[in-house]
């Protein structure tokens, strides 16, 4: 359980997929111009996280990994196409879900619903968690369980949603800044979120 | 001869590399361009897997272009891009181990780049081949320069080396110079392409 917590904590204040690792930038910089949908991107990746993590777990231990399918044989050099395809088609399927229950969300997340399937952020949580897998049971970064990777999963993806929320609510109040031209746009979101990644850096002495 | 290199298809070399340039103009690619940047050499390696694999990719989808359907492509183009993905990492692997345990996942995570998805969907999807092979590698030259250039500031001002060798001589550290370590750090990454993308919009004032 404490396991868990720790793992929790450190995946949304330390190893924070924006500021530690920058993943999913793309999307990051060209939804965070309003809170509310960027609020509503967060929620989806968070839940495409929570499930593709879990099954990608699976299929690492159970198919891909050494000595799983045939005795000797390690077919982990086909993870690449594995993950991208299983977050595919559960893209796919949110994507199906959202618009039968929620057409309003559906409408005001637009393109960048299925480009959920190309954020970075969801296959490199899956690449991370095939990577944790072998580490030893003593690190708090280790994934030993499908519960590990849930936690994991969910600690991504309310990590990802507050950063980018956060960003999103200063974006709103720097409108009304006079900031010179040529660094109008990108370049001061781009310093911006250096500021806030350093602010993020004082985290990682957290001892969990 | 003369119509391989006619002025059309020299522009889609070239305009990548400055005024079309992916990542500071058009903004893709961002999460692999931060991580990787801390040293010289990882940047350049990652630019050259980024400008191959963009370049053979073009090539493919752009010769199989009349046979995909319309609604399946984006999944037709993540798995052509994930097996060259998938090659070009076991060759990393095998000839430069030290260079892909630096770059760890972010060698996995060029499938979900977006300048890839970008390139295929808006170049190779209504080009030749022969265009859209040059379109690849102009675009993955213009990640790499960028690449270059936020490594080279990093590497030299974070560790005072270059490719691992001492650069600054060692009366300037007797003279009390010190490294500046916050440099090696992930958050400086994004502030050096923030005054990038400044000095860059401030040169070409038409991109203001």
């Amino acid at each position: 359980m404490e396991h868990l917590i720790s793992l929790f904590v450190r995946s949304i204040f330390v190893d924070n997929m924006i500021f530690a690792f920058f993943l999913g930038m793309c999307s990051y910089l060209a939804v965070s111009k309003s809170v509310k949908t960027a609020l509503g991107l967060g929620v989806a990746v968070t839940f495409v996280l929570l499930i593709t993590v879990p099954v990608d777990y699976l299929l690492q231990v159970h198919v891909l990994g050494p000595d799983c399918l045939v005795e000797g044989v390690d077919l982990s050099f086909l993870s690449f196409i594995l993950f991208i395809a299983v977050i595919a088609a559960i893209v796919q399927l949110v994507e199906m879900i959202v618009e039968r229950f929620s057409p309003s969300l559906y409408n005001a997340l637009g393109i960048f619903l299925p480009l959920i399937a190309v954020n970075c952020a969801i296959m490199g949580a899956s690449l991370f968690m095939q990577q944790r897998i072998t580490m030893p049971d003593t690190n708090s970064q280790a994934i030993t369980s499908i519960w590990d990777a849930l936690a994991y999963a969910l600690g991504s993806g309310i990590g990802w949603l507050l950063a980018i929320t956060c960003l999103a609510a200063i974006r709103e109040k720097m409108a009304y800044t006079d900031v010179p031209r040529p660094l109008q746009g990108l370049g001061i979101t781009f310093i911006t979120v250096g500021l806030m990644a350093m602010a993020f850096m004082c985290f990682s002495g957290l001892n969990l | 001869m003369s119509q391989l290199f006619s002025k059309a298809n020299m522009e889609a070399l070239t305009n990548p590399l400055n005024l079309n340039n992916p990542v500071v103009v058009q903004v893709l690619g961002i999460c692999s361009a931060l991580a990787v940047t801390a040293q010289l050499e990882p940047a350049i390696v990652m630019g050259l897997s980024v400008t191959i694999i963009t370049a053979f990719s073009n090539l493919i989808i752009s010769l199989i272009r009349n046979s995909i359907p319309n609604r399946i492509r984006i999944i037709v183009q993540l798995v052509v891009v994930a097996a060259l993905v998938t090659i070009v990492s076991q060759v990393l692997k095998a000839f430069a181990y030290d260079v892909s345990v630096q770059l760890s996942v972010y060698v996995g995570l060029i499938i979900t780049n977006c300048i890839l998805m970008g390139r295929l969907e808006a170049f190779a999807m209504m080009n030749k081949p022969w265009p859209s092979f040059l379109d690849g590698i102009g675009n993955g030259i213009g990640y790499a320069i960028i690449l270059v250039i936020v490594g080279f500031f990093r590497e030299l001002l974070g560790a005072g080396t270059l490719f691992g060798c001492q650069v600054i001589p060692q009366w300037c550290y007797d003279h009390g110079y010190v490294n500046n370590g916050m440099m090696t750090m992930p958050a400086m990454s994004l502030i050096i392409v923030g005054i990038v993308i400044w000095a860059h919009r401030a040169y070409n004032k038409d991109l203001q």
